[in-house]
């Protein structure tokens, strides 16, 4: 009885005691739902365009952000060093198309996934060769990124709102409005989406797969290093980083892995229930809860909806 | 040459449905046999035994857990770090309750706790599949290593967090603990390793194994076929759990002595898939092929540079083994997707024809 109480009704009582808190937390709990949210939208552009589960994206984010860095480190101006780093992007999306999609056509799925795992080896062998294991500070100033955080009186009480959480929130937008105008209204972005629908009925009206590989894995790429920019801001750019790709799994699957909105609305409802679970459930269970609350979340919604809140519906034939 | 089959008759239906149906490949299984039982206890080094082979013959059975699931029945899974976990806090736990009980009935019986943790997070696969069931599965890799982080109950409340391994003795023979030698850890692991595989071969060749592998080609029409998909599918998530559960106890008890829980971690899941997808899906050799190569491909990387003369800092041998494997792992996947096992099934082949070319 206690222990319901506990579960189903102080948490309740705390938030209705504390509304400053609970907008806070609130706030943290969007902000980082936008970060995950950037992460999920990479993968769900290369599973829609290829139907590869590219579990390199969380690496492709440490990349960017570690290629960024260790760039200006080495004397380039920050505005070059981004450039260059969207050079790399190319680069890289390039080799993956030639070296292990192309390859790999038409292998089982399990096998793409498998040969990502491949890639994000390779990933952190080769980035850490070249600019070092140690952690990095991410060059926000350099960027015209703000700092500082703004105080809000709000809800009877204070709630601190960094600055550059508000820059996140508004890029990261602008990065959805721009993709989702460039899939609507060009020509390429029709392309990809009659990809997205069918590869073989794509093929035989003579789209090229191989440019739309590359294309879309460029922009995965860009949206890792918009990604990187942002977490490296919040906090460092090291290898560490690449456990928000596990976080963002759950994302992934609770909006359906073919869907952009469903990419964005499932990284907001993540983040904001795993800030709240942690901050009024996770002392009941001791610290930490975090790592799996997520998935948790996302497990009671699949068992409702098997295809995640916004994916395709699954229809099967014999 | 040798490896032909001609003259050999099959002269009944048992002859006919043997797994190992030519003469040649039973004597190699013997071959085989008697070397990791004979040949290397006596001859090898305490480093082969110790570091190469008691590894190898566990993640072997891991990786075979994992392939009954993945491989026959189709059920990804990024759980397998966990499951291990389970069977190696289990046997901690019962060996802690009951000391006088043979340990290695201990480690047989962790395996069942494994499955039960396994069956009840295999629940979900009835609704979901393909990539929302792997995630899925990932809520019980961190759940339970959540727990086995926090909840000091599992480490018997000590105070470093890890779990240490009692000795235990078999007949008067330390076969855990610091007091156990090399030799006898390896024939024990050996002895799991051996009858479980035997066991898996069984399952996998007989009524058990056609229905997952039914379900793994497509569940709706197995079903239509008369197959129960929530029975079948739990079974397959009970054994590759219980196979899991076992290997995890060796694991801890028989190789590393004790164990941190950051063992059990997410990686441990993806190096045993990556075994299993290297070694080939639904192949049980395959399991020994992946396990062999994915564990020794790293020892192997770190012991040559230096013994080639070549001078470099141990932090870039590091950087390039990561690079290594991944550039291997992709080149391994261009070169055969369907798994070393694929390619002794083709290099038998052409023995089999030579010197001709078919």
């Amino acid at each position: 009885m206690d222990l319901l109480y506990k579960i189903f009704v102080d948490p309740f009582l705390q938030m209705g005691a504390a509304p400053d808190l609970l907008v806070q937390t609130l706030w943290e709990g969007l902000v980082a739902g936008v970060l995950y949210s950037l992460i999920a939208l990479g993968f769900v552009l290369i599973f829609k365009a290829s139907g590869v589960f590219n579990f390199a994206q969380g690496i492709m984010v440490v990349f960017a952000a570690l290629t960024l860095v260790g760039l200006h480190e080495h004397g380039v101006p920050a505005f070059v060093a981004l450039a260059l780093t969207i050079a790399v992007m190319f680069c890289l999306a390039f080799a993956v198309e030639r070296l292990i999609l192309r390859p790999l056509v038409n292998q089982p799925d399990i096998i793409l996934f498998m040969a990502t795992f491949g890639l994000t080896y390779f990933l952190i062998g080769f980035g850490e060769l070249i600019f070092g294991g140690e952690t990095k500070i991410m060059i926000a100033d350099q960027l015209w990124l703000p700092r500082g955080a703004i105080e809000l009186k709000m809800a009877g009480g204070f709630v601190s709102i960094q600055k550059i959480d508000i820059a996140a929130a508004i890029i990261a937008s602008l990065m959805v409005a721009g993709l989702a105008i460039f899939f609507q209204r060009t020509r390429i972005g029709r392309a990809l989406r009659a990809v997205a629908d069918s590869h073989r009925a794509a093929l035989s009206v003579g789209i090229s797969l191989e440019q739309i590989w590359v294309i879309v894995w460029f922009a995965a790429g860009l949206v890792a290093l918009t990604t990187g920019i942002m977490w490296g801001a919040r906090s460092d750019v090291s290898f560490a980083l690449d456990v928000i790709a596990l976080k963002a799994l759950p994302v992934l699957i609770l909006g359906g892995l073919t869907s952009i909105p469903g990419a964005i609305v499932g990284g907001l409802i993540i983040g904001v229930g795993e800030k709240l679970g942690e901050f009024y459930w996770g002392p009941l269970m001791g610290s930490g809860i975090e790592s799996w609350f997520a998935y948790v979340i996302a497990l009671i919604f699949l068992l409702f909806r098997p295809q995640g809140l916004f994916g395709e519906r699954i229809i099967e034939r014999i | 040459m040798l490896y032909r089959e001609a003259g050999q008759f099959k002269t009944n239906y048992a002859a006919d449905v043997a797994v190992f149906p030519i003469l040649q490949d039973r004597i190699g299984l013997a071959v085989i046999l008697f070397i990791a039982a004979v040949i290397i206890p006596w001859f090898g080094s305490s480093f082969l035994i110790q570091a190469v082979m008691i590894p190898f013959l566990i993640f072997s059975l891991a990786a075979i857990g994992l392939n009954l699931l993945t491989g026959y029945t189709g059920l990804l899974s990024l759980g397998t770090g966990a499951f291990m976990g389970v069977g190696a806090y289990a046997c901690y736990k019962l060996t802690t309750y009951f000391p006088d009980v043979n340990i290695i009935i201990w480690i047989a019986a962790s395996g069942f706790f494994s499955a039960a943790i396994g069956v009840l997070f295999g629940l979900p696969s009835l609704r979901i599949k393909g990539f929302y069931l792997a995630v899925a599965t990932l809520a019980a890799q961190f759940f339970l290593s959540w727990c086995f982080i926090r909840q000091p109950w599992f480490y018997n409340y000590n105070v470093s967090g890890a779990i240490e391994v009692p000795t235990r003795s078999l007949f008067g023979v330390p076969i855990t603990g610091a007091t156990a030698t090399d030799t006898t850890r390896y024939f024990v692991v050996l002895g799991f390793v051996v009858v479980m595989t035997w066991i898996a071969s069984n399952l996998v060749h007989g009524r058990i194994g056609r229905m997952w592998m039914a379900v793994r080609d497509m569940d709706l029409a197995a079903e239509l076929t008369g197959i129960r998909l929530l029975p079948t599918k739990l079974l397959a998530f009970a054994t590759s759990s219980f196979y899991c559960g076992v290997a995890g106890a060796l694991l801890v008890f028989l190789w590393y002595g004790g164990a941190e829980p950051a063992v059990f971690d997410v990686n441990l899941s993806f190096f045993i898939l990556f075994m299993v997808i290297i070694g080939g899906l639904g192949s049980l050799t395959g399991s020994f092929f992946g396990a062999a190569l994915i564990f020794i491909m790293p020892i192997v990387l770190r012991y040559f540079p230096p013994k080639l003369g070549i001078p470099v800092h141990p932090a870039t041998v590091e950087h390039i083994q990561y690079m290594t494997i991944g550039a291997l792992i992709v080149l391994f996947l261009i070169a055969e997707p369907a798994g070393l096992a694929r390619l002794w099934q083709i290099g038998k082949q052409k023995l089999r024809v030579w010197p001709f070319p078919y």
